[in-house]
């Protein structure tokens, strides 16, 4: 495994996040050219390109790119605490919690775009709770493994949840329930990205603060806490932060799965397991990654527009099955 | 290394032992009896002392309380005459290093990573490693004969060179003390002479104190100035292994026949006897 020189790096993931942005703004109902995009974002061209691009599809992008690079962050930070790579907000039952308390929120109707992560983020909070307490349960938490398990039964049963407030909620809110559900990025607008941005930032700030913990936790909680880590108290912060990310993307634009698991690893192989390194890179690999994913399942099967989801779905379930054939080799050797 | 006679930590007492346990005992919650007694030693600056007795003894028990980590019943453990559980975290690692029985890092890293991490409880939070944290992470590598190892991933390190990477990371934390907990239980002889050579030399040159935990006495009779045994929780002896290890005495500490016989250098060393297998159906006498 051969690393790329950081210079070279940072300068990959910056050109992978401008074409994506701009291929993000340039697809669509209505195909722009590069030159279109460019003129527009500039206040130049034609007036319906440039109502396209600032008031549906820069939102739109923005929104990517905020979402998939908090969802990439969390599952990084989450994959070192668990000392796990297979990891991410969605398999350890944070993206379901979330969901479930966004649905809640919505089910007694509060809809605005600062109130849902709020409730999502209480739903993410419970979920972890109530995952950290089965692993324990079930033996040791410190055992990822069951800790994942855990994840995944939690978020099913968060599902299962939210299928039965979604059936005895009344028709209209069902209906908008189910399409933001379903996971996109369409039709936020700028509160979303507003509100998405807004509740990120301190989470981000608290991950960035703890990234050498983060290094160190991944040596196991006994090594890190002999070479002064506070362990207990990273734990809580990471968790608390990962919830709120997680919370604040899906409040905004659904339950998006395996972002969080893809991104991270690609960066693992590219640059390294420095988390001081990592975190930002997956900030922003992740954002590309997403609005990418968005391009592609706007388009593919025009004009009908697939969930994102699917499209992450499909990179990412490969990506795990390849990851758990090396993990379970790992364990038998 | 560190500099011993030098500044004294915050908080610590000038004068008072690195390692001290007065009457300490050990139960962790839900086991049904104390896994260290009332245990009393001392470990002073410049002493390398061995923990040494039968499986379950609470040898490692005994670390994890001066470290911090046990729950203490009653008595006291004292890291540089302050409590061992007032101690923040990366404070005591500005001052003690340990090398634990198992680390298997789930992630690829490098040697040169892995020794960086040493710093952590040097650095702050936003702030890289500066010219100094770089030489001391050069010195603590160059001391444990790691520097051409520097660019190997850890784990395609054999066993020998895993434990004295580790070692040379707790040298970067730039301790006063070491402690090393079954430092060579996977190692072979060459191996295990060689870290504890280091280890050694890490006192008589540098005047850290070290505490380790071994189940191969001979060794630990050959490199400790002081062993303490261990047993059923209780601390048995605590003196030059050439007065702590009498053949009667471990032969009951470890349920086995032993006899010992004295080196030229002055060394004690202990051999286990043949026992038939008829004479061990029943439980060894005690």
């Amino acid at each position: 495994m051969k690393r790329l020189p950081p210079r070279t790096f940072a300068l990959l993931l910056a050109a992978a996040w401008i074409a994506a942005g701009l291929i993000g703004l340039a697809v669509g109902g209505s195909r722009l050219g590069p030159a279109d995009v460019l003129a527009a974002l500039g206040g130049e061209g034609s007036e319906s390109a440039r109502a396209i691009v600032w008031s549906l599809r820069l939102p739109r992008v923005a929104l990517g790119f905020l979402v998939g690079g908090v969802l990439a962050v969390a599952g990084a930070a989450l994959q070192a605490l668990v000392r796990n790579p297979l990891a991410d907000p969605y398999l350890l039952g944070l993206s379901g919690g979330s969901g479930l308390g966004a649905v809640i929120a919505i089910a007694v109707g509060l809809e605005s775009a600062w109130a849902l992560p709020a409730a999502a983020f209480v739903g993410a909070l419970v979920a972890i709770a109530v995952v950290y307490r089965l692993a324990l349960v079930a033996g040791s938490a410190l055992d990822s493994r069951i800790l994942l398990l855990a994840g995944v039964v939690v978020g099913a049963f968060a599902g299962a949840l939210v299928s039965g407030i979604l059936a005895v909620a009344d028709a209209t809110g069902v209906r908008s329930a189910m399409l933001w559900l379903m996971g996109g990025l369409g039709g936020v607008g700028w509160a979303g990205v507003a509100a998405l941005a807004a509740y990120s930032a301190p989470a981000l700030a608290v991950l960035a603060r703890e990234a050498r913990s983060l290094n160190l936790l991944a040596l196991g909680e006994e090594p890190a806490r002999y070479l002064g880590a506070d362990v207990g108290r990273s734990k809580r912060r990471v968790y608390v932060a990962a919830s709120l990310l997680t919370a604040a993307a899906v409040a905004s634009s659904g339950i998006i799965g395996f972002v969080g698991l893809a991104v991270p690893h690609a960066i693992r192989i590219l640059r390294g397991h420095d988390h001081r390194g990592l975190l930002p890179s997956a900030f922003v690999l992740g954002g590309a990654f997403l609005v990418l994913a968005d391009a592609v399942a706007r388009t593919v099967v025009a004009p009908i527009e697939l969930p994102v989801g699917v499209i992450t779905a499909l990179v990412g379930v490969p990506l795990f099955a390849v990851l758990l054939r090396r993990s379970a080799r790992r364990a038998v050797s | 290394m560190s500099a011993v006679e030098g500044s004294v930590a915050i908080g610590a007492r000038a004068g008072a032992p690195v390692f001290a346990l007065e009457d300490a005992t050990v139960r962790y919650p839900g086991a049904p009896a104390a896994s260290l007694e009332r245990a009393s030693f001392r470990v002073a600056a410049g002493e390398c002392v061995a923990l040494v007795g039968p499986n379950g003894a609470g040898k490692t028990t005994a670390l994890r309380a001066l470290l911090g980590l046990a729950p203490l019943v009653s008595g006291r453990a004292e890291v540089l005459g302050r409590s061992s559980a007032a101690w923040v975290r990366d404070a005591l690692a500005r001052e003690v290093g340990v090398v634990a029985q198992r680390e298997e890092p789930v992630f690829p890293i490098t040697v040169l990573e892995a020794v960086e991490m040493g710093r952590y409880a040097h650095v702050g939070p936003w702030r890289g490693l500066d010219a100094r944290d770089r030489d001391a992470v050069a010195r603590a590598m160059a001391r444990a004969d790691v520097t051409d190892l520097a660019d190997r991933w850890v784990e395609t390190l054999s066993g020998g060179e895993w434990q004295r990477v580790r070692v040379a990371r707790a040298l970067a934390q730039e301790p006063r003390a070491l402690v090393l907990d079954e430092p060579t239980a996977s190692l072979d002889l060459r191996h295990e002479m060689q870290l504890f050579e280091l280890v050694v030399d890490l006192v008589r040159r540098d005047g850290l104190a070290v505490l380790f935990v071994s189940h191969h006495l001979n060794v630990a009779a050959r490199f400790a100035d002081r062993l303490i045994v261990v047993a059923g929780g209780r601390l048995v002896a605590d003196a030059a292994p050439a007065q702590v290890l009498e053949a009667g005495r471990m032969s009951d500490v470890f349920g086995w026949p032993v006899a010992v016989q004295r080196l030229d250098d002055g060394s004690i060393q202990l051999y286990p006897e043949r026992q038939p297998r008829s004479s061990i159906l029943g439980e060894p006498s005690r």
